[in-house]
């Protein structure tokens, strides 16, 4: 487990040394901006949607009472669509969407000896393969979770006015009640911690791949695995800091 | 010319190479025979740096490449072309792009002289026109060809080649060491080839080593081969009835 940290600090230390030419780097970055972003939109998009929808309708379910204002069911779905829902499904989805082709990507390039191509031209291959990748990591998972959010609380308002549980006048009035900024705050750092973990780890695993096509399999399911379990780990403790 | 002293390599417990010296020279080819596991490709990737030597150092025109941190080895390695054993060619890539990719790295050529380049090694290696396919629609020797276009493309002065003929009909494979030769004494370029292919041997290998059980077994070049009396050496290159023949007719 040391052994294994001790390789994923240099590599990362490694990744992000002075770049043999920035515009190459650039259009790296873009690609995979392009890649990473772009393409989970679809993915983000539907599970937020109905992750916004379902919380409002058990929170409607579990709180409607003639003792507590309706209003309350958008201040639950905000706070934790916010909080919870859209940082940490979102990003455990995107672990799976993401870290595995990440992971798979780099180990096919190391079984096919394309990283050793790499490396004999002189291109540091940390540097090329894994910075581009954790920078999108870093900027478009944030993005991606800004619009999880959006679209929850939208989801939220869709099932309101499916539903007839709430009304939509009662959801959006809530959704304005008691905002409290610290939950963006917290939600940014989540997203910008998720997006570093499941990115750097599923580069780590693809660039240590040995063998061939199981491997490659392998080091994507690890990839994904210790993703998930290291958001898991961080969302508790952003949680318990920051709260 | 490149210089390898004493290397030795080891795996765990495993001893795959034990005291290398060769001296491989500009305008050569430099073929690394022995059958599977006795090395080779270990000391060709000791050689260029993909694996560190237990002990030994390689030398590049007189400079110690083995003591080089990355830094250092830069200069050296942009001046490095290899062909892989299955090409490496990056899947996401076209074929020019595979080409320029160093170009577009270590060098300030504009667009226009980079695509120029990419055509003069396309048609060095007779794939004229073949620009835009990716390597998924190449075959293996157009894969291998293009491998060669890459690999020049920096106007190497040092070229490595592994396997060159592996996966080849016969006649590709002749095709690819014609090539290999011509770059060579084009470029006067120190050529080092990893190779179990007899007519490689006999084609192109103007100095030849032999590696035994992670040895250097023998020394010599194409016409030596055919008269040698090392035994380990002679069972490698005539082990078919066929080479038996071919060597009673010599």
């Amino acid at each position: 487990m040391f052994t294994d940290l001790g390789r994923y600090i240099l590599l990362l230390r490694l990744s992000f040394r002075k770049p043999e030419k920035f515009s190459v780097y650039w259009a790296e970055i873009m690609r995979e901006m392009v890649s990473q972003g772009i393409g989970s939109l679809g993915i983000v998009a539907i599970i937020s949607v109905f992750i916004g929808a379902v919380a409002t309708v058990q929170t409607a379910f579990q709180l409607i009472s003639d003792f507590i204002p309706k209003t309350v069911v958008g201040s639950i779905t905000r706070d934790s669509t916010i909080l919870e829902f859209s940082p940490t499904i979102t990003s455990l989805v995107l672990a799976g969407r993401i870290g595995s082709s990440i992971a798979s990507q780099i180990g096919t390039m190391r079984v096919t000896e394309q990283i050793d191509a790499l490396e004999i031209m002189g291109v540091n291959t940390p540097g090329y393969l894994i910075s581009p990748k954790v920078i999108t990591g870093l900027t478009m998972i944030p993005l991606l979770v800004i619009l999880s959010v959006a679209l929850g609380i939208s989801g939220g308002y869709i099932a309101c006015a499916v539903s007839h549980d709430v009304s939509t006048a009662d959801y959006v009035a809530g959704l304005k009640d008691g905002f409290n900024p610290l939950t963006v705050t917290v939600c940014a750092v989540k997203s910008i911690v998720f997006g570093f973990i499941i990115t750097s780890i599923c580069c780590y695993q693809g660039f240590y791949t040995n063998g061939g096509a199981l491997e490659v399999g392998q080091s994507a399911t690890r990839g994904v695995v210790f993703s998930c379990i290291w958001i898991l780990f961080a969302d508790l403790v952003i949680s318990s800091l920051l709260l | 010319m490149i210089e390898v002293k004493d290397i030795n390599k080891t795996f765990g417990n495993n001893e795959v190479l034990k005291d290398i010296n060769a001296t491989f020279k500009a305008g050569k080819n430099n073929l690394i025979i022995g059958s599977s596991g006795s090395g080779k490709t270990t000391l060709l990737k000791c050689i260029v740096g993909l694996h560190e030597p237990t002990s030994g150092d390689v030398f590049y025109d007189g400079e110690n490449f083995t003591k080089m941190h990355f830094e250092g080895r830069v200069p050296v390695r942009k001046q490095i072309g290899m062909l892989f054993q299955n090409s490496a060619l990056f899947d996401s890539m076209n074929v020019e792009q595979n080409i320029i990719f160093p170009l577009n790295l270590f060098t300030n050529m504009s667009r226009a002289e980079k695509h120029e380049r990419a055509d003069f090694c396309l048609e060095r290696v007779n794939l004229t026109g073949k620009n835009k396919l990716y390597p998924t629609e190449l075959s293996g020797g157009m894969k291998k060809r293009v491998g060669i276009a890459r690999a020049i493309s920096m106007q190497p002065k040092y070229l490595f080649v592994d396997e060159p003929n592996s996966g080849l009909d016969p006649k590709t494979a002749i095709l690819i060491d014609e090539l290999i030769n011509e770059i060579t004494q084009d470029f006067k370029t120190t050529t080092v080839v990893v190779t179990h292919d007899m007519n490689s041997v006999m084609g192109i290998g103007d100095h030849i080593i032999f590696l035994h059980d992670g040895q250097k077994w023998w020394e010599g070049n194409n016409h030596e081969i055919a008269h040698s009396d090392n035994k380990e050496l002679n069972s490698f290159v005539f082990a078919s009835p066929f080479m038996q023949a071919a060597r009673e007719k010599l």
